[in-house]
């Protein structure tokens, strides 16, 4: 047989029909629902007397439009709480698991369905939202959908998919002290562009990659769509199924065995070819920043704003220069030094215990600086019972941070969590698209090591000052 | 669905490179359940003041902006988030047809399943609508073809399913429960590793 990738694998392993003339029918073996790209997709259902079609391959959170003040108190938006309560009755009306507001496992869905072991190597999931590729850190094929796709999922758990290309990401070496999985991603996107994976799935391996925890790994795999990639996926290894294993949806006991037999054959074989291939150098790499208006627009910390005199394609030098007039900054000056007015450390990328560690390493015994505002976030009420019985609520507070309840928050700014017109956030978000943290707010993209450094110095700031 | 048939429209040009969903459509704009009512939120960080004031110095306000069916953008069109709303604005606004030299796939495949016929040129036809914003251009999915004025014609790739769906208006989801024992004998050959019992 033609050694194959383990994205032709898990692609050949869900064919349902080929059909000449139409793309692949794939199976879905797993469907993340949450509040926002949801309620056409029931009404469709509804419109046509459809039922779905797998109530137990379709588990439902609320995030994105979710408050993240006190669970006590009432959602003060009513259209936002109209949203939230629509999810909810939808998955009543139609027998899906919901872990909604007062659920000890609400969550952001791509924080979830890790932690609870839904998850699984080799899978396909989906899930309506671009960062579904989180899950790709499992060694599954997981992408994100639109309204009509979540429709076709919830009544039939299969799409109809044109294959993608194949792209070899290497990351080979050893990462500095104070260098991340969030630095790898931003290198990796600053190198080629927001479009660069277009049409593509990326496979992240490597030796830097293999050393990743698995919740580093999320990270990596998370912002593949901020390259243009559908999908990117790292190959299941030994700490793959230690993560795995025990957590309440994966499978027990004999179910175990055979279920990590199998998933140990997923890996790519020898001498299977890529479309595309490039290969990073992980020592190489320094904490990275983004200065524009998407996360292509990225630099080292140390290094300067490019200028868009430099460029030659017309169009490419006023998008640049654009961004640079919405960021108002000037071309060619460092950006390390800038003044900060919000850190934000959360959302679907960094919101995990390990991220929360990195910060509270930072925040603990120190203050953050007079006049900015900090919000943590932690990605679920797991993660956030995980942190507080480790004291980290007790390290932010201390130091003057905000610690909230779980929930997209400030990434995407729908549940009242913004920056006012003008001002600065470090955030350990995916996106710094225009108005994407609030109309008019100005994103700097970082690792939650470089989020915390710059809320104690009020200033963007290079963390590895703050290590020594 | 009704049936995608060919038609004729002045360009509204947007000379950005990598418009993003956010861009198209804000997220705050996200919390309905509906999808109508989205063509007035169109671009609505770039297109209203502070006030909620039309700029008028933004194209879409433009009288010829109102009346076009085609929007002619940058590089990369429909990159970020796979939020569906970004095309229902989109068709609602008025358009059915968006040129570009490359579309990000989340949003190319929403926009096909809403009869937005996402049009890519090669770059050279790209800067040259660009240079000649003015004029009337007819597209033609059945030949996929764009003619432009004095009667030139340049060809533009579509997904030979998606075109078939389109110039038919037939429905997909219609086209995969049609396969349903395929769907059932799949599922009886590979049991879920989920543990349900959870």
């Amino acid at each position: 047989m033609k050694p194959r990738t383990i994205i032709e694998k898990i692609w050949d392993n869900h064919i349902v029909s080929e059909r000449s003339g139409a793309p692949t029918l794939l199976y879905i073996d797993l469907h993340l629902v949450h509040e926002v790209t949801s309620p056409q997709a029931f009404d469709g259902l509804r419109a046509r007397g459809l039922k779905v079609r797998r109530p137990d391959l379709t588990i439902a959170t609320t995030d994105h439009s979710t408050p993240t003040t006190p669970r006590s108190l009432p959602i003060v938006d009513k259209v936002a709480a109209a949203q939230v309560a629509r999810l909810e009755a939808s998955c009543k009306e139609f027998g899906i698991r919901c872990f909604g507001l007062s659920s000890a496992q609400q969550g952001i869905v791509h924080v979830i369905g890790p932690e609870l072991g839904l998850t699984q190597p080799g899978m396909t999931v989906v899930c309506g939202d671009s960062h579904t590729a989180t899950h790709g850190a499992f060694g599954a094929l997981a992408f994100g959908i639109g309204t009509t796709e979540v429709e076709h999922v919830l009544a039939t758990q299969c799409l109809l998919q044109n294959r993608s290309k194949t792209y070899e990401v290497r990351v080979d070496g050893a990462l500095k002290p104070g260098i991340t999985a969030k630095d790898i991603i931003l290198a990796l996107i600053a190198r080629i562009g927001i479009g660069g994976g277009t049409g593509c799935v990326f496979e992240y391996c490597g030796s830097a990659i293999r050393a990743l925890s698995m919740e580093e790994r999320m990270t990596v795999c998370n912002m593949s769509i901020e390259a243009g990639a559908r999908a990117g996926l790292v190959a299941p290894d030994d700490i793959t199924y230690q993560y795995a294993s025990g957590r309440p949806y994966a499978p027990e006991n004999k179910a175990w065995d055979a279920t990590v037999a199998s998933w140990r054959k997923l890996p790519t074989d020898d001498g299977a070819q890529f479309d595309k291939s490039i290969t990073i150098d992980a020592a190489s790499l320094e904490p990275m920043i983004t200065f524009g208006t998407n996360p292509g627009m990225g630099i080292p910390i140390t290094a300067m704003v490019p200028n868009p005199g430099d460029i030659t394609d017309p169009l490419e030098r006023e998008s640049l220069a654009k961004a640079l007039r919405y960021m108002d900054l000037p071309p060619g000056k460092p950006l390390l030094g800038h003044p900060v007015n919000v850190v934000f450390i959360g959302s679907c990328t960094n919101s995990r215990i390990s991220d929360l560690r990195n910060a509270a390493k930072i925040l603990k015994d120190r203050k953050v600086h007079p006049g900015v505002r900090v919000m943590v976030v932690p990605g679920s009420q797991q993660v956030k019972a995980q942190a507080q019985a480790e004291g980290l609520d007790q390290i932010f507070r201390a130091a003057g941070a905000d610690w909230r309840e779980a929930g997209c928050s400030m990434c995407i700014a729908m549940n009242g969590d913004q920056l006012q017109p003008g001002e600065y956030s470090v955030s350990t978000s995916n996106r710094n698209f225009e108005g994407r943290q609030g109309k008019g707010g100005r994103t700097f993209l970082a690792s939650p090591l470089t989020a915390a450094a710059s809320a104690v110095t009020g200033v963007v700031t290079d963390v590895r000052t703050l290590l020594q | 669905m009704t049936k995608f048939t060919p038609f004729e429209s002045r360009l509204v040009v947007l000379p950005i490179d990598n418009v993003d969903t956010d861009q198209i459509i804000p997220a705050r704009f996200l919390k309905t359940i509906s999808k109508d009512g989205l063509g007035d939120q169109l671009f609505y960080d770039w297109r209203y003041d502070a006030e909620g004031k039309p700029k008028p110095d933004f194209i879409l306000n433009t009288p010829e902006a109102k009346a076009s069916k085609i929007l002619l953008a940058g590089d990369n069109f429909g990159c970020g988030s796979s939020r569906e709303h970004a095309p229902w604005a989109l068709t609602q606004y008025g358009f059915r047809a968006v040129i570009s030299t490359s579309f990000a796939d989340i949003f190319r495949g929403n926009a096909l399943k809403n009869s937005l016929l996402p049009i890519v040129v090669p770059r050279d036809i790209h800067a040259e609508l660009f240079a000649n914003p003015n004029i009337s251009v007819n597209v033609d999915l059945a030949t996929q073809t764009l003619t432009l004025p004095g009667g030139r014609t340049v060809e533009f790739p579509v997904d030979g399913f998606a075109r078939h769906c389109l110039l038919e208006g037939i429905d997909e989801l219609g086209y995969i429960l049609q396969q349903e024992p395929a769907i059932a004998s799949f599922e009886a050959a590979h049991p879920s590793p989920i543990n349900t019992t959870a």
